[in-house]
């Protein structure tokens, strides 16, 4: 097959380019530590900016669904400007102290739970020579990377020293440690598919076709399995029970106002991207071109976009899908949401690896 | 190797935040903040691994260590009483077998880093172990192969599963 197509955006040699120019006009340990804070900056833009766009994506989809315009005042046509005004807002606001509260604790919670976000959002396959966190474990490091923001939820529900913030804290704790277990063991299926944990490696295993087309129907009941998980682990609707607010208010970060507040909020909307940007480079094949066999005129086609569209592209879509299950299914209590992991999803995963074992063995995949 | 290299600057810095955060753990009066200055303890170990091309073993470090023993930990607390402050008065004996045992424990491992080096000096720095090799010694049989120390966890860790869901069964 031919795979020239791999070349025709790839950034490593314009990478490797500016790499050489600046270490011939610094040393090279300062040229590493100014490229480091560039591309710590660009990290810290793009998730902002793909916040704003999640959040006015998710209030245009939910209105959508409800049968209403959603907002439409601010910024002229469609309220564009809607969400950039909450920003201001929201960072205007007064972050105050509680009192009584552990206020080391209190205030280290947030940066818990944004910093796992962020690392695990550096993993993602943007562009083909575009990752920025790569190593040959890539995979592992996102599962290990995000098992850190548990930690920020249930320091910040216990910290606040409120009964509604721990008892939201300890729900939503239980519900992401159960629903880790089924996430890993479908990365481990399509680990297995590949071949390999390296995030880079994953995404060129599918060249030649989507994990989602080459492991066919074990593929697609690890797929669904991994976005039912991935929504619980994003603690979004209908697993966000945290938020019960006629229960718990508003869960785990009732008591935090502003940017602390804020923290969660964007964490919250980027861990659904980072759950479909792992689902992209798993299963839709991250940045790759989608081809048909036999239309070679078609495929042509679909080599020349580049693959940052690609990947953005499968990624929204597949956040539309979770947005579409969130907003079309009630909420489930707590013993329903821990009945639904460990007795019929964490089996039914097990069940998926093994076939997939069976499959991989004896030759059954693509 | 020149001093002020950027990995030994690193180096330094995650040396020095375990150390601080080590010795807050034990001296914090409260248990939740234990518990916090262990995970930045864990965090630091995990650098160390990241810093010497191990990644897998960072990785699993934050995984179990940070994600799961901490979180363990973080949830007993949380579910029991606990915010009484824990200033303990230390008597004159316990201080002397305390201080006895630093000396010992420093002792032992001065003992082994003279003898063996600093680990930064005897592997090369920025490559990584790949996962495969990782993978093939650990069910391997050859020599520094570990199939049977991995077999051995494996029961053991199914004769837990099986006690803990023997405990937190309702009907007897």
């Amino acid at each position: 097959m031919n795979q020239a197509f791999l070349d025709y955006y790839n950034l490593q040699p314009l990478l490797a380019a500016i790499h050489s120019w600046l270490c011939g006009i610094m040393p090279e340990g300062l040229a590493i530590f100014l490229e480091c804070v560039v591309v710590g900056v660009i990290i810290l833009v793009l998730y902002a900016v793909l916040a704003i766009i999640l959040i006015y994506m998710e209030r245009k989809v939910c209105a959508a669904f409800q049968c209403r315009i959603g907002p439409n005042r601010v910024g002229g046509k469609g309220g564009l400007l809607q969400v950039p005004a909450d920003v201001i807002k929201i960072l205007i606001k007064e972050v105050f102290k509680l009192k009584n509260a552990d206020q080391f604790l209190y205030g280290l919670a947030p940066f818990l739970v944004i910093l796992a976000s962020i690392l695990t959002f550096s993993c993602l396959p943007w562009h083909n020579g575009g990752e920025i966190l790569s190593m040959n474990i890539g995979i592992l490091f996102v599962l290990a990377a995000s098992s850190i923001g548990i930690l920020g939820i249930l320091l910040a529900g216990w910290s606040s020293n409120s009964k509604y913030t721990l008892i939201g804290a300890v729900r939503s704790g239980a519900m992401l440690i159960s629903y880790e277990i089924s996430i890993g063991i479908t990365v481990l299926t399509m680990v297995m598919l590949s071949g390999t944990m390296d995030i880079h490696e994953i995404v060129m295993s599918q060249a030649n076709g989507w994990n989602i087309f080459k492991g066919h129907i074990v593929a697609i009941v690890a797929f669904i399995i991994y976005l039912i998980a991935g929504n619980a682990e994003a603690n979004r609707g209908p697993f966000d029970l945290a938020e019960a607010e006629q229960e718990l208010t508003a869960g785990y970060h009732t008591e935090y106002s502003g940017m602390h507040f804020g923290f969660f909020y964007l964490a919250e909307y980027l861990n659904l991207f980072i759950t479909s940007g792992i689902a992209t480079t798993l299963f839709l094949g991250g940045w790759m071109p989608l081809h048909i066999a036999g239309l070679d005129g078609f495929n042509a086609v679909m080599d020349y976009i580049p693959g940052i569209v690609w990947f953005l592209g499968k990624t929204f879509f597949v956040v539309f899908l979770l947005m579409w299950l969130r907003w079309t299914y009630p909420r489930l209590r707590i013993d329903q949401v821990l009945t639904l992991e460990w007795k019929y999803i964490m089996p039914l995963s097990l069940l998926v690896m093994l076939v997939m074992a069976v499959c991989k063995v004896y030759g059954l995949v693509f | 190797m020149e001093i002020l290299s950027f990995q030994n600057i690193v180096f330094f810095v995650v040396a020095l935040a375990i150390a601080v955060c080590s010795v807050l753990a034990v001296t914090t009066g409260k248990l939740l903040r234990a518990a916090t200055y262990l995970l930045f303890v864990l965090f630091g170990t995990a650098a160390i691994f990241f810093m010497l091309g191990y990644t897998f073993l960072g990785a699993v470090q934050l995984m179990v260590y940070a994600g799961g023993i901490i979180v363990l930990y973080v949830f007993s607390i949380a579910l029991t009483r606990s915010d009484k402050d824990m200033k303990y008065k230390v008597s004159k004996a316990k201080l002397f077998s305390l201080l006895a045992t630093t000396v010992v424990g420093a002792a032992l491992v001065l003992l082994l880093l003279f003898t063996n080096g600093f680990a930064l000096n005897t592997i090369p720095l920025g490559e990584e172990l790949p996962s495969r090799e990782v993978g093939l010694a650990l069910v391997g049989t050859d020599k520094y192969q570990f199939v049977l120390p991995f077999e051995v966890v494996s029961v053991l860790l199914l004769a837990c599963m099986i006690g803990g869901i023997l405990i937190a069964r309702k009907e007897k």
